[in-house]
Formats: C-alpha cells, structure tokens, sequence
C-alpha cells in the first residue's frame, strides 16, 4: 500500500466517515477531497502557495505561535540561573522523558532504562571526551558526540531486543534490572567508569567563538534539540512506521497476523528511544559538567518515569510539561516545605497523578476542556489517536 | 529442549564453573567454603524476599515495585518491638504483620479498583514506594539500626573443620529460608488455599468462573507476599543493617531472582535466589570490581536464551 | 482568532512566571545571606544534620549579627552526589543570591563545587565538611577557602600509633571514594616509611553491605585492620566480623568511630572499645576552649531535641568553618566591597581560634590544624567517646613530606605490601 493510500484510509476511518478533519492530508493526495464528504472546506487547496506553507497555514494555531514567542524569548528576560538550572534542565529530562514517552504511549513498553541509556551517551563523551580525569581520551568533540549517540543507540537496541520477547508487564522489571545494573557496573568499575567518582570537568567546547556553556547558547543549543526531538516524534508517528508501531500497541497479534514482523518494529522504537535519550545524556553531562554513577542510580531511573506520566504520555509535548513542573518543584520545593521531603512531594503528586488521571497533565487539561470549553476538535483521546 | 542441547547447556554452564571450583579449591580452600555458605546464607534472604514476589506476580500479574519498601517497614517495626519487648520472636512476627497488612491495604485500597490495567497498578507501586520510603526515613531519620541476633544465636560457631568458625546468625538464615520454603510447599500444595493460588497462577480467568471469590485470594496472596517480605526485613535487619537504601537493594535482588527463576514459581524463586547469592558472593570474594558485572551477565544470558526464566511458563 | 480560554490561561502563567522572575531580585538590604549546604539526604544524613547545627551554633554565639548586620542562613541540601550539589549551590548563588557559601559535605561534592566556585568569582566559598585533598591541591580555585584539615591531615601520628601497638602488618578495608583514598595515604605515609607493611587493600563500593568477602579474604597474618568505613557500613562490617569469628585488633578512620556511628542503636558497639583512631575532634579532649563548645552544643541541641550526647566529627568541622567566615566578618566591619577582596585577605591572613587550637590557612587556602589521635572508652553512662592519647599540632597538607616527595593518595598510591 502506498503512503499516500495509507494515510487516506487511515483518515478516512472504518465507517468511511472522516474520524479527523486534517485538511493536510487531503492537500498532500492532490486536492482531492476525502471520499466521505469531509465538513471542513480547504480553502488554501487551490492557492499557488507552496506545500509547505499551506501546511504552515493549516497547523499552525495562536498557541504554536504563544509557546514559540515564549521559549525564544526567555532567556531574554528571565535571569541567567532560571534560563540555565530551570529552563535548559527541563528541557534536558524533557527530552528524555520523551525518549520514555514515545516508547510508552506509542509502542506500549514502559522501559525505566532510558536515563541508563543518557547516562551511557554521557559517559562515552566523559570517557572518550576531555574531562578532569587522567584516563579520559581526549578525543576531539566532533568525534566523541557521534560516538557517544551510536553508543547509546546500539545499547538501547540490545536493551530492547532483550526486553520485547515478552510480555509487556516484564519490561518494567527486565529494564529496572539492567538500568540497577549498569548502575552498578559503573560504581564499581575503575578502569573504565572510574567508579564513585566519575568525571569531572566535562565542559561543552568552545566553537565558532561562542562558549556553549554559558546559559544562553547552552539553552538554544537544549532547545534546538529539543525541538528538532519533538518535531521527529511528532513525524515519526504519521509515518508508515509509526502507525505500524502503535498497531503493535493496539494490539499485536493482529499486526503479526498482518504480516507486520512486530518484534523488528519493536526494538526499531528502541533505537529511536536510544538516539532521544542520548542526546538528552551528551547534553545532561555538559550541563551537569560531571557525571557520576548518582546520575544514573534508581532514584533518577524512577524520577523520568514519574517526568513521563506527570506530563501524559498521549503527546509529545507532555514529557516537557512534566520536566518542567518538576524541575521546578525540586528548585524550588526547598523554599515551601523541607527539602528532605521533597521526595514525599514527588512520590505523592506522582501517586495522585496515576490514581486519578493516568494521563497526567495532559488528561487533566483535556479534562477540563471538555468540561468547560466548546465543542473542538481534542487533542488527546484515549482510543482512536494517529498522533 | 532436546536432551543434547541439555546436555550442551550444562556442559556450557557447568564447565567453566567445575574448573574455577577446583583452582579455588587448591588455591585457599578455606575461603572457598565460606563464601560457598555465605553464598547460601544470602541466597536464604534472598529466596525468602522474592518468594514473596514472585508469588504475587504470578497470581495477580502485578509487578509490586513497593516490595522494597514493605522489606524495610517490616525491618523497622520489627526493630521497635524488639526493643521494646526485648523478644525476637515477637519482633518477626511484628515485622511480618505489619508488612502483611499494609499489603492488604494496598491491594484493597488502591490496587483493586484498577483490576486489569497491570501498567497502572505497577505504576502506583512505584508512587507508594517513593512514598513509604520517605515516610519512613522522615520517622526512623538516616540512622542506622542495627538489630541484635537473639541470645541463642549470637557470636560465631567455632570448631568447624577447615572454616574454623562461622556466624550462627548466619547458619540460622539458611535454616529460615529452608523453613519457609518448606512452607510455601506445603501451602501451596496441601491446602486449599494454595491449590487456589496455583489455579489462579494458571488461569486467572477459570478460577473466577470455577466460582472461586477471586478477590479474596488476590488478598490473601498480596497479604502473604507482602508479609513475607516483612519477614524478611526483620531477618536481614540484623545482618545488614536497616538503612534507607536497602529497600532498593532487595528490589533489585527480587527482580533478578525472579527473571531469572521465572515468575510465579517459588521453586525457581529458590532457584534464581541460589544462582544470584552465589554469583554476587563469589564475585565479591575473588574480583571484587567486576562482582556487579556477573550478574549483568546471567540475566542477559537468561534473558537472551530463556526469557520465562528457568522455572517459568507461558503466559 | 477570538482569544479563547487557553491563550487566556498560558498568558496568565506567562505572566506570573515573569513576576517570580523578576520578584526575586529584589534589593538586599541590611541582612547579609550566607548560604549553608549539607547532605540532608543520602548516606550522611545524619552527619549532615549534625552539620547544620555546628553551623547554626556558630551563628548563635554571635547573637544573629555580625558587625551591625542581621545574618540570615540560606540552607540546602544534597545527598553525596556531586550534580545534585552542584545544583544546590547554584541555587543558592544565583537565585537566592547569598554572599558568602557554606557547605558541601562529602568529598566528592567538594571538588564539584570548588569547580564551580570559579564561576562565580563574586561570592567567596568557604568548606562545609568535605574532606578530600584534591579539593585544595588540584586545581584551587581562589575564592574557595577550606577551614578545617583533610582526610590526609586527620590521620598523622595513628600510623606511629599502630607501630607502637606492635602492629607491623595491617590490612586496610576501606570505602572506594576520594575520602578514603586520602585517610589511606595519610596513614600509610608515616606507617610505611617507619617500616609498617600493607600486604592488602580492600576497597569497598560505598554503601556496600555484605563484607562476608571481604572478611574470608582477611589474610593469617596481619596484625591489625584499619577500617576506614563511615555510617552504616562500619556497623555492618563490625558485626559481620564479630560474627565470623574475627578478633584481631582494629583501627578506626576519622569518620568511622565518629560520635554517629558511637551511637548507633544496637550493642555490637562494645566491641568497639579499645580502638585507636585519628581525627581532628576527640570528645574527652580537655581542652577549655572544647569543654566550652561540648557545653554549648549540649544546651542548644539537647538529645530529646535529636542532638547526639557530644558533637560529632560533622558538627565540628561545620562550626569550624561557620566561625570562619563570620570572624572574618567582623574583622573587616561587615565591608564585602570590591569583590569581596579585603574580606578574602582577611580570611587568608587570619589565625582562627578553633575549640581544638588554633588554625591558619596555608597557601592553597587549605587549613594548618591540630589533629588527635584517640582510642575509644565507655564512660559511666555507657556512652562511648573517644579519649585522647597524643596531640598533634601544625599538620598541614603535605603533612611535613616535602612537597616534591608528596603524593595524592589514589586506590594505589602510596602502596608499601
């Protein structure tokens, strides 16, 4: 089946009634309209515009525009400790809660490795890179990210092929197991990881004559990649791939049935995880300037899980939401209440999260729309969802 | 498995095992034979730990993440009651009561409204662990407790041949895990409640239509894995201390034991138990930067080759 | 587009997140912010709280104010973890905007933040209580200043000590940190060159529970063990030893027989009578300037208020260091103009009257103090404290090796098997 063929029937729904109005698609078949009269008229279908700005046009909306106006702009006004420890942190964890994210609402597997995954990708730079430790490698940056993000995403492969020929339950505890365990490995291993200390010193390079650890160019850069993230995810899904993936989700002995090889589509939603979370842990160690065998212990494994369903794990943009609240409740979580129970904060707003709207922030806010707002068209449902 | 790849798989296992024994044997035999028993004497913790688990997974398909920290509230109850009362005894019952209730209220609770969606119920255990966690290091402070063994068990066996002297505390671990095991055998395979608990493992959906309350037995076995753990926590409170920390530890080993041996099976909870005790111990005892990283590598090696477990069934 | 309810609704949280931006940096005034970091969380929790209240009992004997201005403490915390730190303190810095850093307290965080301290050449850092000698010998920073004596420092005169117990061999047991690594070198500097053998060194990953290993590998003859373990880990490894059957002599590293681990609540702690240790405090030192701040500490942080019977190790270091940095205060009247650098001069050239003696900073800005070494007793109440057998003043960093001959202590070095 073509694409093209593809992503029409998939709009067109079962009943042959439009499940969504996305105009898009009908402008990428050519201007033909949708089989079931489609109630929406695409008033850009005939202008000489190009398709890329058509597509402009249609998707984007005042929100787009707000949140954009804002995150290019923040570092303008807020000062130079929010921009950094708050902003450039939450999109770090964003990034990789997404990694979370996307495998666990678009492909049904919660894995809890995905920060032992960054944290490879950051050792690797320490390791290889320029850090304060003698047994650092010294390689040039351009050499060592690259190597760091292929590390990351052939482990997270390995992880995933260990981990998909069970049963969706078991993944859970198999990656809790491996990413304890790498823990582990590097707390006790010298000669590589250099143990409880790690490293230290490790700075992102100075190129083009910008120092990229200053808080401004170290935001842009965190947020220019997390973007480019969440515009993939965002693409990935559409794909043939992507849909493919959350039939898997949906349910996969009827895609294997179909002749869809579901194991292979499984680990592939691995290594895409893999390629996020990595460089979510290149820019973590640049942010940190160290990393530590802390930085990839239970305590942060379980904290990006809790990033994900705090956020909602039905949209991409959910795993930011959740960085965000929570980057924010651990700066400032000292200044309401005793920083010792921060812990019991998190654990309780986590627990309150799952107990009473499993898609976190975002269930919530949908919630709430369709409590108080007009009839629109949702972003998040819980059943029929391309992406 | 056809009996030459049997036969391959323990040649493959075996070998390498059989030769580093007799070049340990012949290097420190002494040292070779305590770690053998300390191997046990962890794997008794342990086995009596992940029983606990992997019966509640078995049965209710519900990876409890909190088991960690019943672990440590059973060690901590167990710790005030021995304190105050001055009975160590008491205090296991304590620590075992006190984690088996707390099970029951969580699957009463919370864990029963969300029958069926087990990623949601994994989830809330993940929450309740941060949670009992927390609280308990809020109350019992980042002290640490260490128990004392009962008066009969104390101090060291001396006159042993080769070893010379051994911890009685810690022979009497090994002489708890046996005893529970035993235990669950006979429950699980003389009672009522135990054939129950089996038909559930089985066929979860059969044993509510064969007219069974299924909710009670969810209860029962929650209360039990749970209390287990308590059990647990009392007995590894005075050998290794209560810390906040532990909780994580035990997880951990419970997991493994029970990817490896295979899920809801207590006999290949004994079985994982034994393998993991042994491999943490000898690695600790003759390459002791490289212990973790043989653990890694039985479970990918189980998980690449047998992802059930050794001991485990289809779903 | 009519604005509907959810542009309404980001514009209101853009706004108020704008406001909080911009509200927290409102004038200072008169108060003075210190910044105060310890490991509330974590391995040294209890240490850490120990700490925090050395550090407020400095602040108290001065009544709250230093030279006409009102000090107020800006506390954090962390948990050993050098990121976790880092970030605390960058909260403190950049967003509470303290003047003057107090803290961290283990180690590893020392070194992340004294990196960090470079950064930030406005406020002046001064230790809380790591005590890792790479802190102040490895890439100093200017503005960090270290108060209290080092790993290295608290371990001069035990390994004379142990020749003089008649313990030739020893084998060391030890956590596999940068703390360790420098109460190991102190040691053994003195131990190896007056003929002492280390025939082995175990290191143990911290937090580490089941020594049984460790203990069978013990070899037939040595003839005392040095145990530099902290917290929960000394406990478990004295009684794992115990129960083994174990009954060689011990020695105890600065933290391992510290009031927190004395007191810790189960009655394996007997054994622990007769051990010999070296350390920057000794509780039955009988010093009046010590008896002096046991009595204080004793008032402000009785036990029923969760106070230990006598301070610990932490509350010493951190009362040690609070006390530097408000004495320099009020030696420069409270002028912290000019980036601070008449208050850092006063700092570097002072002679700070400690409870143990006197203490002045060496060129790194790393203290010159008195270390004891002690032997455990169990006084009538059954508490245990630690006595004092011989007082060693003037250690400094290179404790007295010439600075050419002195090596940093690492899982290898010094090494005499």
């Amino acid at each position: 089946m073509s694409a093209a063929k593809w992503r029409r029937a998939m709009h067109t729904g079962l009943t042959g009634a439009p499940v969504r109005a996305r105009p898009q698609a009908v402008g990428r078949a050519g201007g033909r309209s949708a089989p079931a009269a489609a109630p929406t008229v695409d008033s850009y279908a005939d202008s000489d515009a190009p398709r890329w700005l058509k597509y402009l046009w249609r998707t984007l909306g005042a929100r787009h525009v707000f949140v954009l106006v804002f995150v290019l702009l923040l570092p303008f006004v807020a000062s130079p400790f929010l921009t950094y420890q708050v902003a450039a942190q939450s999109l770090i964890f964003g990034l990789i809660a997404l990694s979370l994210s996307f495998l666990a609402g678009y492909g049904g597997m919660v894995s809890l490795a995905q920060m032992s995954v960054a944290g490879m990708a950051g050792y690797a730079v320490a390791v290889l890179g320029a850090s304060g430790t003698a047994t650092s490698l010294g390689w040039a940056w351009w050499v060592v990210v690259p190597f760091a993000l292929v590390i990351a995403v052939i482990c997270s492969t390995l992880i995933g092929w260990l981990s998909v020929r069970t049963d969706g339950i078991y993944t859970i505890m198999i990656t809790l197991a491996i990413g304890v365990a790498f823990y582990y490995l590097v707390l006790q291993n010298y000669t590589v990881f250099n143990g409880f200390q790690g490293f230290q010193k490790v700075y992102p390079p100075v190129v083009w004559g910008i120092n990229w650890r200053d808080p401004m160019p170290f935001y842009f850069l965190c947020l220019f990649w997390a973007m480019a993230g969440y515009f993939f995810i965002q693409w990935l899904v559409r794909t043939p791939f992507g849909i493919a993936l959350q039939g898997t989700r949906d349910n996969a002995r009827r895609m294997n049935s179909l002749g869809f090889n579901v194991t292979a589509h499984r680990v592939a939603a691995y290594a895409v995880s893999g390629l996020l979370a990595g460089v979510g842990g290149v820019l973590l160690v640049w942010y940190n300037g160290l990393i530590t065998p802390g930085s990839v212990g239970t305590g942060w494994l379980i904290n990006v899980l809790v990033i994900a369903v705090l956020g909602g794990m039905k949209h991409p943009i959910g795993a930011f939401l959740g960085a965000i609240v929570f980057i924010l409740l651990q700066t400032f979580a000292i200044d309401l209440i005793d920083r010792e129970r921060f812990n019991l904060v998190i654990g309780g707003v986590f627990l309150a999260i799952v107990l009473f709207s499993p898609d976190g922030l975002l269930g919530l806010w949908a919630k709430l729309r369709s409590r108080f707002g007009p009839n629109q068209v949702l972003t998040s449902t819980p059943q029929r969802r391309q992406a | 498995m056809s009996k030459g790849e049997r036969l391959a798989t323990w040649l493959l296992v075996g070998g390498p095992i059989a030769v580093f024994s007799i070049w340990a044997l012949a290097d420190n035999m002494r040292l070779y034979l305590v770690t053998l028993l300390n191997s046990l004497t962890l794997a008794s913790l342990y086995f009596i730990v992940a029983s606990g688990f992997t019966l509640v997974f078995g049965l209710m398909r519900n990876v409890n993440l909190a088991h960690g920290s019943l672990y440590l509230l059973g060690g901590y109850v167990g710790y005030v009651v021995a304190r105050e009362t001055g009975w160590w005894i008491i205090a296991l019952a304590a620590g075992f009561l006190a984690a088996a209730i707390a099970g029951l209220l969580i699957q009463v609770l919370i864990l029963r409204r969300m029958q069926g969606q087990d990623l949601r119920q994994t989830m809330v255990t993940i929450g309740l662990s941060i949670v009992i966690a927390d609280i308990l290091l809020w109350i019992f402070t980042g002290q640490v407790y260490q128990m004392e063994a009962p008066e009969l068990l104390q101090g060291p066996i001396r006159g042993i041949p080769i070893i010379k002297a051994y911890s009685a505390y810690r022979l009497s671990l090994l002489g708890f895990g046996i005893a529970i095991g035993l235990f669950l055998w006979w429950l699980l395979n003389r009672t009522r409640v135990g054939t129950m608990i089996r038909a559930g493992v089985d066929d979860r959906a059969m044993l509510a239509a064969a007219g069974v309350n299924v909710n009670l037995v969810f209860a029962v076995t929650f209360m039990l894995g749970a209390g287990l753990a308590g059990f647990g926590g009392v007995i590894g409170a005075v050998e290794l201390s209560m810390v906040p920390g532990e909780d994580t530890r035990l997880l951990l080993a419970s997991l493994i034991v029970v990817i490896v041996g295979g899920m809801g099976s207590v006999p290949g909870a004994a079985i994982g138990a034994a393998i993991l005790g042994l491999a943490e111990t000898y690695g600790l005892a003759y390459a002791p930067t490289y212990s973790v990283v043989f653990t890694f590598v039985i479970l990918i090696v189980v998980l690449a080759f047998r992802p059930r477990g050794i001991m485990g069934r289809p779903a | 587009m009519k604005v509907n309810k959810r542009t309404w609704i980001r514009t209101m949280c853009a706004a108020a997140a704008m406001a909080a931006v911009s509200g927290a940096a409102f004038a200072q005034g008169a108060p003075l912010k210190i910044g105060l970091l310890a490991t509330l969380e974590g391995p040294f929790a209890a240490g850490g709280a120990d700490g925090m209240r050395g550090a407020e009992l400095a602040l108290s004997q001065r009544g709250g104010v230093v030279a006409g201005r009102k000090i107020e403490l800006v506390k954090a915390s962390s948990n050993a973890n050098p990121d976790v730190a880092v970030n605390a303190t960058r909260k403190l810095v950049e967003q509470d905007k303290v003047e003057i850093m107090v803290g961290p307290l283990s180690g590893g965080e020392g070194i992340a933040v004294k990196d960090y301290s470079k950064t930030q050449p406005q406020v002046t850092f001064i230790n809380g209580g790591s005590g890792a000698q790479a802190t102040t010998l490895v890439n100093t920073s200017p503005n960090f200043f270290r108060f209290n004596t080092e790993g290295a420092q608290w371990m001069v005169g035990l390994g004379k000590a142990a020749m003089d117990k008649g313990y030739k061999r020893t084998m060391i047991i030890a956590e596999d940190y940068a703390f360790p690594y420098s109460q190991v070198q102190g040691f053994m500097a003195e131990y190896c060159r007056l003929g002492g053998k280390v025939p082995v060194k175990a290191w143990v990953p911290l937090g580490g529970k089941d020594y049984a290993s460790v203990i069978a590998r013990i070899p037939k003859d040595v003839d005392a063990l040095l145990v530099v373990l902290g917290g929960a880990d000394a406990v478990n490894f004295l009684t794992q030893y115990e129960n083994a059957g174990g009954d060689l002599p011990m020695m105890g590293g600065s933290i391992t027989v510290s009031q927190d681990v004395l007191n810790y609540k189960g009655k394996r702690r007997d054994s622990l009578v007769g051990t010999i240790s070296a350390g920057p405090v000794a509780d039955t030192f009988d010093g009046a300037d010590w008896k002096a701040f046991v009595a204080d500490y004793r008032k402000a942080y009785p036990v029923s208020a969760g106070g230990f019977p006598s301070p610990s190790l932490f509350a010493f270091v951190y009362y040690v260091n609070m006390k530097a940095a408000l004495d320099g205060l009020a030696a420069v009247n409270g002028d912290l103009s000019g980036g601070q650098a008449k208050y850092r001069e006063a700092l570097s050239k002072m002679v700070l009257k400690t409870p143990t003696g006197d203490v002045r900073l060496d060129g790194n800005r790393q203290a010159i103090g008195t270390t004891f070494v002690t032997e455990v007793v169990k006084d009538a109440q059954g508490n245990l404290s630690t006595k004092v057998s011989r007082k060693v003043d003037n250690v400094d960093q290179t404790l007295g090796i010439k600075k050419e001959d002195f090596q940093m202590g690492t899982r290898d070095v010094p090494a005499c098997p």
